[in-house]
Order: structure tokens, then C-alpha cells, then sequence
């Protein structure tokens, strides 16, 4: 808790290392009587994921749906540091929050277009765009070149993203007829083509078998160190989460219990009681298990 | 997909006793509708209306409904047999009955016909057309032991018809608009050939525009017919009022329905679903009673009259005799024929409805189009790419309502004449009917629909009274068959390999 007067300072030292992207400042959250998110404060970084873990009902999901504009916080701050500005996403509301601060997410239960095509989802993810280049549809009505150019750079960017998440061959099935893997593939291809700054992916290896996780994780690292963009991860599954973040952030009912490198997330006595509290032994990861004996003997345990 | 006898069909042995039963409770359902629909007839009488009870029609009636449900039944269990003796025998006897008449000459046909159990030929019509139906599915299921076919079987089935349509529509569609720009020239093409075209190509043009907001933006609008309305009191009140032309009170028109579908949009569009189709349906019919009681301003029930009929673009009037400027036939040295004036209105709206498909197959492809449809597949997620829902639905609703104007445009000069009465939520049901039956999203299919739904009544005036029971009961068939629209099939606005090409294995 000894970062929170950094949170003032621009530039803050995010565990991970890179730049702030995304400062989170006493976001709180309620429903009614029950507090999903209670007073959570973090950095997020740019290039770097950020891996968002807790048990089930801990208020991830809850947290994205503030950061992207579905929810709007009972309180706090969220700052976006994008290159043509600071947005405070607190106050964008809906759709904004993609088409201004350039929030692109995906959906715990994907949420893709289904009788659209695996093509059309990605064209789709680039509305705004095309709807300018279309000159809100005059332009594109009487097909002039500035629009059949801005079309054609649109597929291009697609075919990009396509062939980075090798669903290039299924490009003109409806997305609704994939397999489940392909969707959640495609589901984070489409929102790639947003041309996000920031990437807010929840639980995108849920129902994936090992060899597609796998894949996954390459594809995450691509994204991270060709395009530079900030991801924050929400994940169950720990070996991907120790393999792949750079950053974690450890939330237990709605509070932040953890936050740190997965090095010392997982040496985190805190977390150790949170997982092991809980009960779910196939959620503990062999990781933070072997953490716990040496937890265990830390002095600082008092 | 014929899958061999032995396997996967169980024949089980019939149980008379639960075939009766089923049968029976069959006929007691229709008793209890045919007592008071069929079993009394009010009769105008001298003096007051009098009752005839036909009793033995109920009868009647209650003995065709249990041995059709034994068909039915039989036909379940896989014994299309019997079904397939009887039902061409019935057939065939209720066809005798029918044409007595031509087949024994006036007199003996005449005495044959007191056997008829229905004096009304629709009726008998229809028991010819349900036995024919049996006779067919028995002959079929004699022939192919069919597997019943899952709803997903059958819906793909359904689509690769709808696809076929369409792919044949490429053809169809310029082959059906040659037809119709012939067909004034036509020698059968009198004044009421010409009216029902007429009026078929307006229902064409209002499903086309009811498709944007309903096929593509997935907003179920019950109220479409009070854009029709809007746009057809704009222009009648411009024109009797204010004396504009046609030309100039069209755009208007269209103008005035576009932002009355904008500013009831707007309230409701946060609705999703059946509560957005009950709001729609609530402003339809406000429209309509505001219309009805605004005495001063639309003339109430009397609605607008004297509505001056199109010029040939302002050139030229088609009347007779011109007092002050040039008469159609004038100008052309032709001889005067009030027909001429139908022929305009003809290809006037043929012209306006073209305008509207052009229009929605060209949007479809532009990022509006394309957004119109991802937000009837997921709005939740169209906002986590930007997209703003409000203002793309209300663009499609606008754009909807302005062409339901233009519509109304048509309407109210072609009619001369505009009261309330013509916008009933009854216009909006047929409407709605019309994309339903088409398919959502199928351009080709609001045609045949329309043609359907439209032409055919009109063209035989006898049918005219089952018209809505028709409706109906294809409306409850769709619904339980196939819920998308008989031809729906959603060709992809774009695709990266083209149509029917496999993907080349590069990269
Ligand atoms: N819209 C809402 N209204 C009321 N309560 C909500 C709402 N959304 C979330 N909650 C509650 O907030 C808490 C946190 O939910 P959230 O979905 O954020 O958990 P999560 O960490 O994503 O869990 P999981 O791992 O199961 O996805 C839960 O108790 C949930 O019931
Ligand atoms: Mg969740």
C-alpha cells in the first residue's frame, strides 16, 4: 500500500516495469447493498500484461465492466494515459469508452455477431472508421473511391488479425458455426481490429483445450511486443497467468489483496490464504503451492 | 435423407382405444368451435334478424375433423396406407360434389348438390385442399420411410432453399422487373390488372422499407403503418392546403415521416424485443387516433379530400382537357385514355420501390448497414467496439419511416381521398406479414410474399373474406416451422475469397 501517493505522480513505478497506461484510483463499486468492488487502487502498464486473478464472484469482471463503460463506479478514478490525451473512463459512458479512449474488451461469455460472418465481425470492429471514410454513408452510398479504399484497408487489417489468430480459412463462415476455440479467437482478432491502446481480455483460455491455450499464450505475447498495447488479463488458469504476465493483481471480495510481479504475487502469504481458504484445491496452482512452504517461514508472517 | 426401415423407426402396434380417444377429443375441440361459428346463421329477415341453425353442418364438420385426425394419426405411426386409399377417394368425391354441375349438366348436378354438406365452394375448397395434402405426405411416406427431420435439419434445409432463391433472384430479379416494365403494354393488362399491380408494387415497396428496421436492424416494429400515415396526411395537407405539387411534397413528405420515425424513435428505442414492439404498436395506433380527433387540422373522420393527382413530372396533367397548360396525350399526340394516368402511377411506383431495394442492398454493404445488423445480433457487443446503438437504430428507424412516407406520398395522391381508415394496425399487421412470410431480409422474397399476400386476394374477390383466416394460419405455420421467414438467407456483405471459391492455401 505504499504506492498510493505515487498514484499523483505521472509517471509511477508499475510493478512489471513499462510505462502507465491505466491508473485506477479508489474504485469502488456497488450493487445495492453488496460492495463488488471495494476502494481498489492499481497501475496498468503499456507492452506489459496485466493479469487480473481472484476467485470466482471476486469482482473482476465487475472491474472491467467500470473500465469499459458498462458500469459506472459507485466511486473512484480511472485514468487512461492515451497518446492524444488523458481520458477519465469514469465519466465516458457505453460505447464511447471504445470509440474515444480506445477500450477494446472481450466478453467472459463470447459475445460475437453469429450470423455474420468471421470477416464481417472484423469490419464491424472498425464502424467508426469506415463510417467517417464513408462520409456517414453519402460517400459510400454513391461507392466513391475514398470509401472503396478506406473499405479495402479495412479487410486488410482484418486479413491481418485473421492470420494471426489462423482463422484466415474460415474467413466467410458465420462466426456462430465455429468451433469454440475459433470463437474465442476470433473474439479477441475482432477486437484487435479496433486498433485498441488497451486490451481487456476476460478469461480467454476458458474451455480451451491445451494446445490452443498454448497458442494463446503466443498470440498474447505477439500483440504485447509487436503492437506495444496494455493487456489486462483476467484468467483462472494459473499457468498461463505465471507464464505470460508481467504484473498481477490479486482481488479477494471485491478488495485487492495482492500486487506485484507473479515472482512475488506468488511468494504473497495473502494470496496463499485467499486460495487456500477457499477450498477449491483444483484452482491452487502448483506455483503458489510451492510458494506456501516458504510463506510459511517468512518472518513477516507474523 | 431417407434412412433405411429397419432401423431407427419404432412401428408400434396400434391402440385403437387411444386413437379413438385422440380423435374424439379432436372432434369435441371443433364442436366447440363450430357450435357457435358454424351451428348459427344470423338471417336478415323482413322485420328484424332472424336465426337458422345448421346443425348437420356441425355434424359435418366434427366427423371430417376425427377422420382427419385418424390420418393424422396414422400417418404418425407410420401406416400411410389406409390414409393413402381414403384420402383420394374423399378427394375425389367432395371434387364431384364441387363441379356437379359441369360434370352431369345444371339439373341432376343441381340435385347432387343437396348432398354437398357445405353449400359455401371455399369451404369445400378447403376440405379438398387438406385431403389432397393427406393423400400426398402418404404417398410420401409410402415411398420414403422418412426419418422426421429435426428443426435444425430442416432449417438448414430451409436455408439452402432460401439461398437457392436468392442466388436465382440475381436472374429472377432483372427478369421480374422486365416483366413488369412490360406489362402496361400487355394485352390483357386492363385497368384492374394495372390497379392490383399497383397496389401489390406499394406493398412491395412498404415490406422493403419495414425490412431495414425489422431484417436488418431487428427492431420489431408494430406501428410502421404510422409512418404511412405521416408521410400521406404531409403531403395531402401540403397539397390542399398549400397547394404544392406532388414533386415538391414527395421529398417533404418523406421528410416529415423520417423525423416522425426519429422522434418516436428516440423514447423507445431503449426497449429491446416484444416490449419494443408494443411500444411501436401503442404510437401506430396514437398516430391514427390523433389523426382521427384532430378535427381542425386533419378533417377527422372525414378525412382529406380533393387531393390533386400526379403530373407527368410536372409537364403535363393527365386529364382531358387542360385548361391552363398541356395535357399528357397532347403532348405525346395520343389519343386521350384515362389509363394513361394509371400507367404513370405504374411505373411511378415501380420507379419509388426500385429506389428503396437499390438503396437497402447498397446500405447493407456500407458500415451503417453492417452495423444495423451486428446490433440485431449483439448490441452489448457492438458497444464494446464503439458503436453508438442509439443513433444506429435511429437511423434505421428514420430511414424505415421515410420510405413508409414517400409511401404514403403514393398512396394519398393515387387515392385522391385519405381518412384515418386506411391505417389501421391491421396495415402494419400485413405489412409486418409480408417481410415475415418474405423471409427478414430477403428482397426477393418481400416480393413474392407481397404477390401473395396482395395480388392473389385481389385478384379473386371470393377469397377476399378468408383473407385475414389465411393470414393466420400461415402466419402460426411460419412460427412453428421456420420463425426466420420462409426465404430468409443472409448472403455475407463482403467476402474474402469469393462466392463458391475455396480458400487458396497460401500464408
Ligand atoms: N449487475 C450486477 N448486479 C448485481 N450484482 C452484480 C452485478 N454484477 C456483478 N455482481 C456481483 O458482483 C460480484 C462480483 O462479480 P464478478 O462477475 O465481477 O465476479 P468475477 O470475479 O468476474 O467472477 P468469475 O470468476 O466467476 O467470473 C458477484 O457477487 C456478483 O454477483
Ligand atoms: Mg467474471
Amino acid at each position: 500500500m505504499s504506492a498510493a501517493d505515487s498514484f499523483a505522480a505521472p509517471v509511477a513505478e508499475v510493478p512489471g516495469g513499462g510505462q502507465t497506461l491505466l491508473t485506477v484510483e479508489h474504485l469502488t463499486m456497488r450493487f445495492g447493498g453488496l460492495v463488488a468492488i471495494d476502494d481498489v487502487s492499481f497501475l496498468g502498464a503499456d507492452g506489459r500484461i496485466t493479469a487480473i486473478i481472484g476467485p470466482n464472484g471476486a469482482g473482476k469482471t465487475t472491474l472491467f465492466n467500470c473500465l469499459t463503460g458498462f458500469y459506472k463506479p459507485t466511486v473512484g478514478r480511472l485514468t487512461l494515459h492515451h497518446p492524444e490525451g488523458e481520458f477519465l473512463l469514469e465519466r465516458l459512458e457505453g460505447y464511447r469508452t471504445a470509440q474515444k479512449a480506445s477500450v477494446a474488451r472481450t466478453f467472459q461469455n463470447i459475445r460475437l455477431f453469429p450470423r455474420m460472418t468471421v470477416l464481417e465481425n472484423l469490419i464491424v470492429a472498425q464502424h467508426n472508421k469506415l463510417m467517417r471514410a464513408s462520409g456517414f454513408t453519402a460517400a459510400g452510398l454513391f461507392g466513391l473511391k475514398v470509401y472503396r479504399d478506406a473499405e479495402a484497408k479495412a479487410v486488410d487489417l482484418a486479413r491481418y488479425w485473421l492470420d494471426h489468430t489462423k482463422l484466415t480459412e474460415k474467413a466467410d463462415v458465420e462466426a456462430g458455426n465455429l468451433p469454440y476455440g475459433d470463437q474465442r479467437r476470433l473474439e479477441i482478432a475482432r477486437a484487435m481490429c479496433t486498433e485498441p491502446v488497451l486490451l481487456c481480455l476476460d478469461e480467454p483460455a476458458a474451455g480451451l483445450n491445451p494446445r490452443e491455450s498454448h497458442d494463446l499464450n503466443d498470440l498474447l505475447r505477439y500483440i504485447r511486443n509487436e503492437h506495444k498495447i496494455g493487456i489486462l488479463l483476467i484468467e483462472h488458469d494459473m499457468s498461463v497467468v505465471m507464464e505470460i504476465s508481467d504484473h498481477i493483481i490479486v482481488l479477494d471480495y471485491g478488495r485487492k489483496i495482492s500486487d506485484g510481479t507473479p515472482k512475488a504475487v506468488r511468494n504473497d502469504p495473502a494470496v496463499i490464504r485467499a486460495y487456500l481458504g477457499q477450498e477449491e484445491h483444483e484452482e491452487l496452482p502448483p506455483e503458489i503451492m510451492a510458494g506456501a512452504d516458504n510463506a510459511g517461514r517468512s518472518p513477516d508472517d507474523a | 435423407m431417407a434412412v433405411s426401415a429397419a432401423e431407427g423407426i419404432d412401428i408400434r402396434p396400434l391402440n385403437l382405444a387411444a386413437m379413438v380417444r385422440e380423435a374424439s377429443i379432436t372432434a369435441l375441440v371443433v364442436f366447440a368451435l363450430a357450435i357457435g361459428l358454424v351451428g348459427f346463421e344470423t338471417l336478415d329477415v323482413p322485420g328484424g334478424v332472424a336465426i337458422r341453425t345448421r346443425f348437420a353442418d356441425v355434424a359435418v364438420v366434427m366427423a371430417l375433423a376425427f377422420v382427419g385426425r385418424i390420418a393424422l394419426i396414422l400417418l404418425r405411426e407410420h401406416r400411410p396406407r389406409p390414409v393413402l386409399i381414403v384420402a383420394p377417394i374423399l378427394t375425389a368425391i367432395m371434387l364431384v360434389l364441387l363441379l356437379s354441375e359441369t360434370i352431369f349438366g345444371s339439373e341432376s348436378g343441381a340435385a347432387l348438390k343437396r348432398f354437398m354438406p357445405f353449400h359455401d365452394p371455399v369451404v369445400l375448397w378447403g376440405v379438398v385442399a387438406v385431403t389432397v395434402i393427406l393423400a400426398v405426405r402418404a404417398a410420401y411416406a409410402q415411398t420414403h420411410v422418412s426419418s422426421s427431420l429435426t428443426l435444425e435439419e430442416r432449417d438448414a434445409r430451409m436455408d439452402r432453399i432460401g439461398a437457392g432463391v436468392q442466388r436465382a433472384a440475381r436472374l429472377l430479379g432483372p427478369l421480374l422487373l422486365g416483366a413488369a416494365i412490360v406489362l402496361p403494354f400487355m394485352p390483357f393488362a386492363d385497368r384492374r390488372v394495372l390497379d392490383i399491380g399497383v397496389l401489390v408494387l406499394m406493398y412491395v415497396m412498404l415490406g422493403w422499407g419495414l425490412n431495414i428496421v425489422v431484417g436488418l436492424a431487428g427492431l420489431l416494429d408494430l406501428g410502421y403503418v404510422a409512418f404511412y400515415a405521416v408521410g400521406a396526411y404531409s403531403f395531402a395537407l401540403l397539397a390542399t392546403q398549400f397547394d404544392v405539387s406532388f414533386w415538391v411534397a414527395l421529398p417533404f413528405a418523406g421528410l416529415m415521416a423520417g423525423t416522425a420515425g426519429v422522434l418516436l424513435g428516440f423514447p423507445v428505442l431503449r426497449l429491446r424485443g416484444d416490449y419494443l414492439a408494443i411500444v411501436t404498436l401503442g404510437f401506430g395506433e396514437m398516430i391514427r387516433v390523433i389523426l382521427l380527433n384532430w378535427y381542425s387540422f386533419t378533417g377527422g373522420p372525414d378525412g382529406v379530400s380533393g387531393i390533386p393527382r400526379p403530373s407527368f413530372f410536372g409537364l403535363a396533367e393527365f386529364s382531358r382537357s387542360v385548361p391552363d397548360g398541356t395535357a399528357f396525350h397532347e403532348m405525346f399526340g395520343l389519343e386521350y385514355a384515362s389509363i394513361h394516368r394509371i400507367i404513370f402511377l405504374f411505373y411511378l411506383i415501380l420507379a419509388m420501390a426500385l429506389v428503396v431495394n437499390v438503396f437497402t442492398m447498397r446500405i447493407r454493404k456500407l458500415p451503417i448497414g453492417r452495423a444495423w445488423e451486428a446490433l440485431r445480433e449483439d448490441e452489448t457487443a457492438c458497444r464494446s467496439l464503439g458503436i453508438n446503438p442509439r443513433n444506429t437504430k435511429l437511423t434505421a428507424f428514420g430511414i424505415g419511416a421515410m420510405f413508409a412516407g414517400f409511401a404514403g406520398s403514393f398512396f394519398a395522391t393515387r387515392q385522391g381521398f385519405i381518412s384515418p381508415e386506411s391505417f389501421t394496425f391491421i396495415e402494419s399487421a400485413v405489412i409486418l406479414a409480408i417481410v415475415v412470410l418474405g423471409g427478414f431480409g430477403s428482397q426477393i422474397g418481400v416480393v413474392i410474399a407481397a404477390v401473395v399476400l396482395i395480388g392473389l386476394p385481389e385478384f379473386f374477390r371470393d377469397l377476399q373474406q378468408y383473407r385475414m383466416l389465411a393470414f393466420g394460419m400461415a402466419m402460426v405455420l411460419i412460427m412453428l416451422w421456420r420463425p426466420a421467414g420462409l426465404l430468409a438467407h443472409r448472403e455475407p456483405t463482403l467476402r474474402l475469397f469469393g462466392r463458391d471459391k475455396k480458400p487458396e492455401t497460401n500464408s
